[in-house]
């Protein structure tokens, strides 16, 4: 099983492996969302969603399903 | 001859742009929309050395070129345009010193566009703090552009900044990135269809977003289909794009920025700790709410009892100092009462935005969104939709344009159309002036009653807009994947003088605006209620003299109430008294609530025109409606009318201006049309509902 962004645990930091492009927004990807940044969890809201992330410095909430097309690797 | 200097400040949003923007303009600054659109414009004029005068125009916040919102489509459609008036002679591009590199991506975007670009690295007094070091003049070489460290905190560097700007025909236009080397064959083929263009601008007129069916974009599918890849080939070049860019600034961080993260203090991990915490987040939005609605009960009355009152005295001054050529009567009937009915929401107008500013400016409300979010969505919302609906709370017509960086249509849609459920300004003298007249003022559990009661239409208005949503979400179709990119920007502490330009500016704009319609109707309902039709109003005298029990002490009052009655404002307001009158209101208060459909904040001023009219004793409105009686005796204005009318006010889509601004920003007249049938017959629903059951 893949490793994505929502299966993190709150404190966690990872690097950002791969991610199908179209079902990203362009906004992530100009936000730093790119293979080979790091990614960190600060927060999650009720039932995990959404989540509050550090994407090589640009602190950004986004909602599950779309942390669940991000994969990382520890 | 000096010609007056185009100035674009750009920026993404939460970088202290607008401070940056006062500090050049001052309050030398107007605020209007772009035509067509509900986007704020706002431009000023900054006085530059050598009798050089800069006109500053101040875009909406964003991220990118590859714009995703109406926000953001503003800036590409003007920088697109050369021929545009307000095609900035220099771009000033606004970043934080802390989202640098982010910063930058937009930084390169405009440059790109061979505009002379200055860089304006604001915050610079936090440089120290967080162990940061930037070699500008390395920059400066890298970057082809200037650059200025500006604390529009400290007011520090805003000089060098307006030096640049003057001399912003010696700032070079060369490209940081060459858009040809993203993809050789394409970039080569698209330049031998259009030579002589700018391939970096031909770039961006392809990949706008097709959501806002960008008219130059269709011209250029008709001439050349060839480029018009497929969505998911153009991404995945502006992802490439994405990337060399970074590649870009990353190269150039390196040799003039440093930062020493050991010296990094971290207040944002403390606060966000406790204010995005899963049961902590929501008990402190809900006391952050509550001390917003007791505040702006308990610190307002004083001012509103003080205006009443003068309002009142000004009144009698007019009618009996003025001279006859300035007919006395309809200023001192109609239209001072009439402008009293306005000037007594400026208190809580201005501590309203006041709140919301400070809500804004220190970042808390992002982190409202954020936990928000999930709950907004059972209804078809998303988190973005409560800063329109607390803005609500203020005016629904900014909180309507602040819908617009929802990037979903359909979430932005019905965020739209609940908006005006939720409690605007304009229902508070409404609500203020009955609360006032039917509940006692005692405390209960060591709160105000008339607070909890304020607080509970406050209350039912956001479950009304919330019930709605949810209603609308199931019937509407879905046909977009919703998209949900939120900046947390770091905690700040308010600067004062961006809090008071944002309070005077909108609190301005609102009652001039108000006004205007207040007046206007002010006027109206004075001549329609002084005037009327056939012998019945004519020989008014004749007839009130022969009705029994009249004698000489109460003739006046007498003539006055038949005149009113037989006036042609008399006549409208009875001849819709058996409409209402199940929800217990008289034709009189059946006059204020038609009057009201222009705009809510009319109801107090046209309920003081009309008792003005029909009873010249010189009291204040409030005293006045306590003691309107029917004719057996009993109050018009009990417990049960007065929440019946409350309820009716709460509902009802009375305000001339949210319809005229749901048609501009859904670009259509069906939605207003529905917003004003459905509320409206909620709201009369409800208070028949709500008559009926106190009345047993």
């Amino acid at each position: 099983m893949e490793l994505t962004l929502a299966d993190l645990e709150i404190g966690d930091v990872a690097v950002i492996d791969s991610f199908d492009v179209e079902k990203l927004p362009m906004k992530l990807i100009e936000m730093g969302c790119l293979p080979g940044n790091s990614v960190g969890l600060l927060q999650v809201a009720p039932s995990k969603d959404p989540l509050y992330i550090n994407i090589s410095g640009s602190f950004l909430a986004i909602r599950r399903e779309t942390a669940l097309e991000i994969i990382v690797r520890k | 001859m000096s010609k007056n200097i185009n100035v674009a400040l750009i920026g993404n949003p939460n970088t202290g742009k607008s401070s940056v923007f006062n500090h050049l303009t001052g309050l030398n600054q107007k605020t209007g929309n772009y035509p067509g659109i509900t986007v704020e414009k706002k431009q000023g004029v900054c006085r530059l050395p050598r009798g050089v005068k800069a006109r500053i125009l101040d875009l909406p916040g964003t991220y990118s070129l590859n714009a995703s919102s109406l926000d953001e489509n503003v800036v590409v459609e003007l920088l697109l345009n050369k021929n545009d008036k307000d095609f900035p002679d220099v771009a000033v591009v606004v970043s934080d010193v802390e989202n640098l590199k982010r910063n930058l991506l937009l930084f390169t975007q405009i440059k790109d566009l061979n505009i002379p670009t200055i860089l304006v690295i604001n915050m610079s007094d936090r440089m120290r703090r967080k162990g940061i070091s930037i070699d500008v003049q390395k920059m400066e070489e890298f970057l082809h552009a200037k650059v200025v460290l500006v604390s529009a905190r400290k007011n520090e560097g805003i000089d060098v900044l307006k030096q640049h700007i003057t001399a912003y025909k010696s700032i070079s236009t060369q490209p940081c990135v060459s858009i040809a080397q993203i993809d050789q064959a394409y970039f080569s083929s698209l330049e031998s269809t259009f030579p002589n263009q700018s391939l970096y601008k031909l770039w961006l007129v392809i990949t706008q977003d097709v959501n806002f069916a960008r008219v130059e974009r269709k011209k250029m599918a008709a001439q050349d289909a060839n480029h018009m890849r497929s969505p998911s080939f153009l991404k995945r070049l502006q992802q490439k794009e994405t990337i060399k860019r970074y590649q870009f600034i990353n190269s150039v961080l390196k040799e003039c920025y440093k930062k020493d993260s050991a010296k990094a203090t971290d207040l944002r991990s403390k606060l966000d700790r406790v204010l995005t915490h899963k049961v902590w987040g929501f008990v402190v939005f809900f006391v952050v709410l509550l001390t917003i609605f007791q505040a702006l009960y308990d610190w307002s009355s004083v001012p509103m009892d003080f205006i009443d009152a003068s309002f009142a005295q000004l009144s009698d001054w007019a009618k009996v100092n003025l001279p006859s050529w300035l007919a006395p009567n309809l200023i001192a009937e109609g239209v001072i009462p009439g402008l009293g009915g306005i000037v007594i929401f400026v208190p809580q107008i201005a501590m309203l935005f006041l709140f919301i500013a400070i809500l804004e400016e220190t970042g808390y409300m992002s982190r409202v969104v954020f936990i928000t979010d999930r709950v907004m969505r059972r209804f078809g919302l998303s988190g973005k939709s409560v800063v329109p609906l607390i803005s609500g709370t203020a005016c629904a017509i900014p909180a309507i344009m602040a819908t617009r960086n929802i990037e979903n249509w359909k979430e932005r849609l019905i965020t739209i159309l609940v908006t005006p459920f939720t409690t605007c300004s304009a229902r508070l003298p409404v609500y203020l002036i009955l609360i006032s007249l039917i509940i006692p003022n005692e405390r209960i559990l060591g709160a105000n009653m008339q607070g909890l009661v304020l607080m509970l239409f406050y209350l039912l208005g956001f479950a009304m807009a919330l019930l709605a949503a949810f209603v609308l979400h199931k019937t509407m179709p879905t046909n977009q994947t919703s998209y949900f990119v939120v900046e947390m920007p770091n905690y700040r502490i308010p600067l004062l003088k961006n809090i008071i330009i944002t309070i005077v500016e909108k609190t301005k704009s609102f009652v001039l605006e108000a006004g205007k319609i207040i007046l206007a109707i002010s006027i109206l309902l004075w001549v329609l209620a002084s005037n009327g039709p056939g012998e019945a109003f004519k020989n008014a005298s004749e007839i009130v003299a022969a009705q029994e029990h009249v004698t000489d002490a109460n003739f006046n009052q007498k003539l006055s109430a038949y005149k009113l009655e037989h006036s042609y404002l008399g006549r409208v307001g009875k001849g819709i008294e058996p409409l209402i009158q199940p929800l217990g209101y008289d034709w009189k208060i059946g006059i204020a609530i038609v009057s009201s459909f222009a705009a809510r904040e009319v109801f107090v001023g046209t309920l003081a025109t009309i008792y003005n009219v029909g009873d010249s004793e010189e009291e204040t409105i409030k005293n006045r409606m306590a003691a309107e009686t029917y004719a057996d005796g009993t109050p018009v204005f009990t417990l049960a009318s007065g929440l019946s009318l409350m309820v009716f006010y709460a509902f009802a889509m009375q305000c001339m201006s949210t319809l005229a601004i749901v048609r501009k920003e859904t670009n259509s007249w069906r939605w207003p049309a529905v917003q004003l049938v459905v509320m409206t017959g909620v709201a009369y629903l409800g208070a028949l509902v709500t008559f009926q059951y106190f009345s047993l």
